[in-house]
């Protein structure tokens, strides 16, 4: 298959054609053709919808990015944040928000979640997370199961959701790609992709792998089973790397026909992006002691990690995931549901925040993704009687910049700074109260929830006809 | 202030519980009873139950004093469905006995007999302020999960405060699965099994002879499904589709005596009218709010608002469904529908709704008169909070189960402390420090 790069090339002949025009005694000679593997074959096709201008006045902002400002004001413009401030410019015929007494922050960002490819209802003809047919499947692509009417979408919207990265599951150590997506309502899935966002590959290690292959009798079986099976893989896609890098540097040097290019392997594609630092790990993994040998191996073949999710044990190694630039992504207080989970504690959090590593809050659930800002004011209350100061506008990053950087994505959206997305959400009351709730929902500037007004309130084609449907959820 | 409090309380402690009676004073109390917010007041309680109160109440001579200003207190928390002490770690088999696949019984099932006082979960869940829990049995081999038990939190003392408290039965998609593969089959196993237990009860003697060699319904599972259908013991039944909750409502025209509880209910909302007819009480989670299978397709938070402007008693209860559902969270999900009804559109709970339905409510609905408010006589089942109990930045300070104070650690307040600073000493972190 030809790529991005090879269009590339073709556009540089027309160019060099032109020139020729002009000397016609010497056509220089044709670039040389190079086969690359395309990095977006299934690129976004989400176009953000029209906003006005708007101004929200009187709000206290936590901006996403661990700043707060009282009293203050925020131009949304052109899908941006045009001005954010104590005070801002309202242009004629803006839209005026008086917000005193409310809350305006950041979007909520959630870095692990499986909406779409386990979609409500959850019945056994939906279940697409996970495929679970080998302990390696990293030519899998979550995308390709997403379906983009899942209910859960519009739930998470109206839960101040502006961003959320679905991953498949934690059967396979290799699970596959993971997508950012807006949660906006599209005909296909790429109508909801993130523009630009980079894939994600899924890690397992610990229970889920060693059980799911195991009960077979097949390797991974054990925990040295896992390291042992990743280990081999990571070797596989560094030969496959090489033989690429190889074709590569050949075929630049015109020594190399488009038929000489190496065989490409779906599933090698993946790691061979990892290896280049193009596709992020975001590696499901529990205890201390497995993250820790996870880190090693990254060592060992040149990868890096980007994010453990789950990490109910992040607060023994908070020191080494700072020393390594590892982001934890971490529920409030789930424990004690399985073996790995057992030294669950709710001052996680607030403990990998305390050693100066990159927190997050996640959901991994339909549910707990409607409230994250919920689990962020558990963790840090948690903190808070450990004995930690953890201001409310800090304790927002975990919401949004940190899981923003942990997507690649913190350039574009994450905190309310000049440039960024209009990825905005209006808060009832100071978003950490049980009793506040989203009154509105911007995504790149367009108001796409609104408590008020039925009509910024999507209903999924499956619950049209449904009992319950119009009932505020 | 917070270090004050607990030094008296441990004192007081060690004193023992029936020394000397304890007024707490200067606290917000809530008791539970209906919107009652009494500013200032003091409580006192002496051999485990309260005396007194009130604005203005005496403090006994010799009591010890707590000065509780700036505090709120309300009764312990009933955990209204829980598997506290009945599993350690759900996904490790043998520490889970809340279900018994491979059992030959399930009614008689008694869940007391499994209880684990010394359950780490318990701890937990007592310092986030739950006093009394009903722990419920799964069902595993037929519609029957079996006998539940009501148990204490306490550090010490009985560990069970009602043993078989109530039935334990599944009905919609699960009851159809477990009795062999649709509804239908579902209450034909029901009538069996009760037409079992009342020819027991008026036949014991030739129940398993002759002809009733045959009987579908073990004497131990028919004895226990008795008590349930002469309305000695509650049936708690899990429905959510509204028309299973509806045949549910049906079988007390059969069965008079019959005292059903619905468990789930997340469709409840359209057919509240009959439910509070019934006189059926609800206990159910507040976040429900996807159509996650085919029985619960009009799941909103509403139900609960719903439900209470009915009339109908409800209890709010860490279910299932909800990831990472614990009774630690139980006074954020009542929080949560007083939010509900902040939102346009929306059905919720006053703050005083909430509260009754994690105390009073759950107190009624398993059958413990002498808890669940802030009343004279009853058990000092009680918290003293931080600040407003519902909010999910809230802790309690303090916490008194039958009058005695009770620790505020645990295995993972341990874990944090041992972890909170990680340089490295002279020896490893797990040595003493």
């Amino acid at each position: 298959m030809r790529s991005v790069l090879m269009m590339g090339a073709a556009a540089f002949a027309l160019m060099a054609a032109g020139a020729a025009a002009k000397d016609k005694a010497q056509p220089p000679a044709a670039p040389p053709e190079v086969v690359s593997v395309s990095k977006d074959p299934w690129p976004s096709q989400y176009k953000p919808y029209p906003g006005a201008v708007t101004v929200i006045r009187g709000a206290t902002i936590y901006d996403g990015a661990g700043h707060r400002i009282d009293n203050g004001m925020i131009r949304l413009e052109g899908g941006k944040v045009a001005e954010i401030g104590q005070t801002v410019t309202v242009p004629a015929g803006a839209r005026l928000i008086e917000a005193a007494g409310k809350y305006v922050t950041a979007g909520i960002i959630d870095i692990h979640s499986h909406l779409g490819v386990y979609p409500s209802p959850g019945v056994e003809a939906h279940s697409d997370g996970n495929e679970g047919t080998s302990p390696a499947r990293p030519e899998v692509w979550a995308e390709h199961s997403v379906w983009p009417q899942d209910p859960g979408f519009s739930r998470a919207l109206a839960g101040g959701i502006t961003a959320l990265h679905v991953l498949p599951g934690s059967a396979n150590l290799f699970g596959g790609r993971g997508v950012t997506l807006k949660p906006v309502y599209g005909r296909s899935v790429q109508e909801m992709k993130f523009p630009g966002a980079p894939y994600s590959l899924k890690m397992a290690c610990g229970e889920n792998p060693k059980r799911v292959y195991g009960s077979r009798n097949q390797l991974p079986a054990t925990r040295m089973g896992n390291i042992a099976y990743a280990r081999q893989l990571w070797s596989d896609a560094t030969n496959y790397k090489r033989r690429w890098d190889d074709y590569t540097r050949r075929a630049q040097a015109g020594t190399a026909k488009p038929t000489d290019a190496p065989r490409r392997e779906l599933a090698l594609d993946t790691l061979m992006g990892v290896l280049n630092g193009e596709i992020l790990v975001q590696n499901h993994c529990y205890r201390a002691d497995e993250m820790a040998n996870v880190i090693s191996m990254s060592h060992e073949f040149g990868y890096k990690v980007t994010a453990f999710h789950h990490a109910v044990e992040s607060y023994k190694i908070a020191d080494m995931l700072k020393a390594e630039g590892i982001c934890s992504a971490m529920w409030a207080d789930w424990y004690g549901f399985k073996m790995e989970s057992y030294d669950g504690i709710r001052e996680n959090i607030a403990l990998v925040n305390a050693a100066g590593a990159c927190a997050i809050v996640h959901s991994d659930d339909e549910n707990g993704i409607q409230r994250l800002n919920q689990e962020a004011a558990k963790a840090m209350a948690a903190g808070r009687r450990l004995g930690f100061t953890i201001a409310p506008e800090l304790a927002w990053t975990w919401l949004s910049l940190n899981p923003a950087r942990g997507l690649g994505i913190g350039d574009r959206t994450g905190s309310l700074e000049v440039g960024k997305a209009a990825d905005v959400v209006l808060w009832s009351a100071e978003p950490f109260s049980v009793y506040a709730r989203p009154m509105q929902v911007w995504v790149d500037g367009a108001v796409m929830y609104d408590w008020g007004d039925p009509r910024r309130r999507p209903t999924a084609d499956f619950e049209l006809g449904q009992p319950g449907v119009g009932e505020v959820k | 202030m917070i270090r004050h409090v607990m030094a008296l309380l441990l004192a007081g402690a060690a004193v023992s519980a029936a020394a000397a009676p304890t007024a707490i004073v200067g606290a917000t109390i809530l008791t539970a009873r209906g919107e009652t917010v009494i500013e200032g007041g003091t409580l006192v309680f002496d051999n485990g139950r309260i005396t007194a109160v009130g604005k203005g109440v005496a403090v006994p001579a010799g009591a010890s004093v707590i000065d509780a200003k700036g505090r709120v207190l309300t009764p312990g928390i009933i955990a209204a469905a829980t598997d506290l002490g009945i599993s350690e770690v759900n996904g490790v088999r043998e520490t889970n006995d809340g279900g018994a696949r491979q059992s030959a019984f399930s009614a008689a099932l008694d869940l007391s007999t499994a209880v684990n006082p010394r359950s780490l979960h318990i701890a937990i869940a007592r310092m986030a302020g739950v006093t009394r829990a009903a722990a419920v049995p799964d069902s595993a081999s037929t519609l029957f999960g079996g006998q539940g038990a009501v148990i204490s939190l306490a550090e010490s003392g009985p560990a069970v405060t009602r043993a078989r408290a109530f039935q334990y039965m599944e009905m919609g998609e699960n009851g159809a699965r477990l009795a062999g593969g649709s509804r239908p089959a579902a209450w034909a196993q029901l009538a069996n099994m009760f037409a079992e237990a009342q020819r027991l009860a008026a036949t014991p003697a030739s129940f398993d002879r002759g002809q009733d060699s045959g009987s579908l319904a073990k004497r131990l599972d028919a004895e226990a499904l008795a008590q349930v259908i002469y309305g000695r013991q509650a049936l708690f039944v899990h429905a959510d589709r509204a028309s299973d909750i509806t045949e549910v409502l049906k079988l007390k025209a059969r069965y008079p005596a019959l005292r059903p509880v619905l468990i789930g209910a997340r469709e409840a909302w359209l057919v509240a009218a009959d439910i509070a007819r019934a006189g059926v009480p609800v206990i159910t989670h507040t976040l429900h709010d996807l159509p996650d299978d085919f029985e619960t397709l009009a799941s909103t938070r509403n139900n609960v608002g719903h439900l209470q402007a009915a009339g109908v008693t409800v209890a709010i209860a860490a279910l299932g469904g909800i990831g990472g559902s614990t009774p630690v969270n139980i006074p954020a999900y009542a929080g949560n529908a007083v939010a509900q009804g902040l939102v346009p559109g929306g059905k919720g709970l006053t703050k005083g709704q909430a509260l009754s339905s994690i105390t009073a409510n759950p107190a009624r609905i398993l059958g413990l008169a002498d808890t669940g408010t802030l009343e004279a006589g009853k058990r000092a089942d009680l918290v003293l909070w931080d600040a407003d109990p519902l909010e999910l930045t809230s802790t309690p300070v303090a916490v008194w189960i039958d009058g005695a104070a009770q620790p505020m650690t645990s295995r993972q307040t341990e874990l944090a402390q041992r972890y909170k600073a990680l340089g490295r000493t002279d020896l490893p972190l797990q040595y003493p420090r």
